[in-house]
């Protein structure tokens, strides 16, 4: 639920960053975190197990400029990809404006990929939204180790609808940029339309 | 759509804000914020300036949404009231209308029983405002003030 405020003249934005346990979710905001200007973020916050494991959620708000005069701010959280962490993944999508499914390109991670998509779609419907209306796009990430399905079945399987995807290999940066632009941009496409109603 | 975006006009803005700081008054309080349920922040006043009040809005959020889930676990709607006492700095956290969180850190200047009682009035304040503003909204639906931005004012946001 972007929130428009007239009075500052800002728009806030929410993305969820969704995927199977340890697919790069936090990996990814860490490198826009290390690569963005000081000016243009905030702190980044990791609520994470001693290990390491996001807990509850990692959280950085990221300020990207103007349109029309309203300043945008996009704050971009993860979810805690292990299984167990239902109750809170649920939490975290609550009043999301744009999903980045990160899915890991391993082919023994294929199961793991499906098993959080399911869980994705089946958290949205139970705060009323769905996937095919909420702005999405995939990462296939991992994709420089060894041992990697093919796009094209990760696609088959991931991304039948078609939704804007991108390789990824966030340890190194690669696609994490040209991933958050894109689900940024369907953003505020889509309240260009006047959101989901 | 189940959550239309939230739309804060100038004027209840006005009037919240001025809750606000008449609250970090009457209950000699540190600071006051409001923040929304999705972990954004509405309105602040008090001595705000050295505290992440960005993370402060999401950790909160997130913090209620938690207790919440533990609340229906436990058969309860929710716990709309909860209260972190810490060695120097207290925190007074109250849902408002099922819709805002009113944050209220203190410290010895104050006492739970001032910032509770002075709570409770705020609360019924920023509930009518809201009230107001949603019905608004409600009556002359708005149309987006992206409605208008182009594919070339999206593009360049990335351009930097």
């Amino acid at each position: 639920m972007a929130i428009f405020n007239y009075s500052s003249r800002e728009i806030s934005c929410k993305i969820v960053y969704y995927g199977p346990g340890l697919c790069g979710k936090t990996t990814n905001l860490q490198y826009i975190y290390n690569k963005t200007s000081p000016n243009a973020r905030g702190k980044m916050i990791s609520l994470a197990t001693e290990t390491e494991r996001t807990l509850f959620f990692d959280f950085l708000p990221l300020s990207l400029g103007e349109i029309r005069g309203f300043k945008t701010r996009f704050h971009l959280y993860t979810v805690p990809g292990q299984v167990f962490y239902g109750a809170i993944r649920k939490l975290v999508l609550k009043g999301v404006d744009g999903i980045v499914f990160v899915a890991d390109s391993q082919i023994m991670r294929t199961e793991a990929n499906l098993e959080s998509m399911d869980n994705l779609r089946e958290n949205l419907l139970d705060h009323g939204y769905s996937l095919e209306r909420v702005p999405y796009v995939v990462q296939y990430n991992k994709r420089d180790l060894p041992a990697v399905a093919p796009v094209s079945e990760l696609r088959a399987a991931l991304n039948p609808a078609g939704v804007p995807e991108f390789e990824g290999i966030a340890t190194q940066g690669l696609g994490v940029f040209e991933t958050l632009k894109s689900v940024a941009k369907l953003v505020l496409l889509d309240l260009r339309r006047g959101g989901r109603r | 759509m189940v959550n239309p975006e939230m739309v804060m006009f100038e004027e209840e803005l006005l009037q919240i804000q001025a809750i606000c700081e008449r609250l970090v008054r009457d209950a000699n309080a540190a600071a006051v914020f409001i923040v929304d349920k999705n972990g954004q922040l509405i309105a602040e006043a008090g001595e705000t300036e050295n505290l992440d009040t960005t993370s402060l809005a999401t950790l909160t959020a997130g913090n209620m949404a938690a207790t919440g889930g533990i609340a229906k676990l436990l058969k309860e709607n929710d716990f709309a009231t909860q209260f972190h006492e810490g060695q120097r700095r207290h925190m007074h956290i109250q849902v408002v209308g099922q819709r805002v969180i009113l944050v209220v850190v203190f410290d010895e200047r104050s006492s739970l029983g001032l910032v509770r009682l002075r709570v409770r009035r705020a609360s019924q304040e920023i509930d009518s405002v809201f009230e107001v503003m949603l019905s608004k909204v409600a009556e002359a639906p708005m149309a987006s003030p992206f409605a208008e931005i182009t594919d070339e004012d999206i593009d360049n946001l990335f351009n930097d």
